[in-house]
């Protein structure tokens, strides 16, 4: 029985190990993201996670002993060569491009965020808001303005 | 025979190497408080995941990696360090087990899911049995160029990349629009 188990997790590490390094890697992109308060570090973590899906997904691509998808000069396609997929490929080069766009996005938020508050680290941003906010609602309480609507 | 077992020994040490190195680039991310360090850190990723790429087979993937990913993606970052600030603050130690308790979580999903996938380069695999392989014979014939991912990118899948094109033009504008660039120009003509 535990040979049986043993054998089988001994199948799978041949066959699937690698997509488990891929999943890895993702993780320690996503414990950047959700560990670290500096803004910066944390689009950089993104970027890192981004990174390893785009690797999980060209590795389903692959085939074992395949080539890369470019045909010889003459556009002969012999039935001897193996190709890898070209389809993940494409898809993936559209998502780097558009990763690219989202971060430089991100990045220019930090930059205005930088401007309003003086700060790119996230609990420093908490407290701020919290500060901000109770102090409006003392002020809307103390003008008696607070249910003004109704 | 031989030689293509000795092929694949090779190739997966190789694969094993530059994960090694980019789970201590990444580690490299998490632990250093100088934000430009952190920025080489994912450079360095970036460049180690497109010799990844090449592994994998995906050329043109590994060169828009090098080229977009690791020279545009840091230099963005590096902006930003320069308009903003170039320390981190500390982090406390107890701050870190949450995450890594959720990220374990996730991460035991995710390998459970993958077992399930077909096996790693297998050529029977969904994924190569569809509109891949039809690609792959069509293009000599349709569009008449060796490189096939150019082929797809560019005629088969042409719609794809123009709306590619709208998503990268409206988060220009987006940038444009945060930054000021339009509202600056203005009240400087104004004042002028």
């Amino acid at each position: 029985m535990i040979g049986d188990t043993l054998s089988q997790v001994g199948t799978l590490l041949a066959t699937h190990s690698i997509y488990w390094l891929f999943i890895i890697l993702m993780m320690t992109g996503f414990y950047i993201v959700v560990s670290r308060g500096n803004l910066i570090k944390k689009i950089i973590g993104l970027n890192l996670f981004q990174t390893s899906v785009f690797l999980f997904y060209i590795s389903i691509g692959k085939v074992t002993g395949g080539t890369p998808p470019i045909l010889p000069m003459k556009l002969k396609v012999d039935d001897f060569s193996v190709y890898s997929n070209p389809l993940p490929h494409v898809l993936i080069l559209t998502a780097i491009v558009v990763g690219v766009a989202t971060t430089a996005l991100g990045l220019s938020l930090i930059i205005r965020i930088r401007e309003s508050y003086g700060t790119i680290e996230e609990s420093d941003l908490l407290e701020i808001n919290r500060k901000i906010f109770s102090r409006e609602n003392v002020q809307d309480l103390q003008q008696g303005d607070l249910f003004k609507d109704e | 025979m031989q030689s293509n077992s000795g092929r694949k020994k090779i190739e997966s040490i190789i694969i094993l190497a530059l994960f090694i190195f980019l789970v201590i680039s990444a580690i490299g991310v998490l632990w250093v408080k100088h934000l430009f360090a952190a920025a080489m850190f994912s450079g360095i990723f970036s460049f180690l995941s497109a010799l990844l790429f090449v592994m994998l087979d995906a050329v043109d993937v590994a060169f828009t990696e090098a080229a977009v990913g690791a020279g545009v993606s840091t230099i963005l970052v590096l902006g930003t360090i320069v308009l903003t600030t170039e320390r981190a603050k500390e982090w406390k130690a107890s701050d870190n087990l949450r995450p890594l308790l959720l990220v374990i979580l996730t991460g035991a999903i995710l390998i459970y899911g993958s077992l399930d996938m077909p096996e790693f380069g297998s050529i029977s695999a969904p994924a190569q049995t569809h509109v891949g392989l039809t690609y792959l014979e069509s293009t000599p014939k349709d569009i008449g160029i060796p490189n096939v991912v150019t082929a797809v990118l560019a005629s088969y899948r042409g719609f794809d990349t123009l709306g590619e094109t709208a998503v990268v033009f409206t988060a220009g504008v987006g940038v444009l629009m945060l930054l000021g660039g339009f509202i600056r120009t203005r009240s400087r003509r104004d004042r002028g």
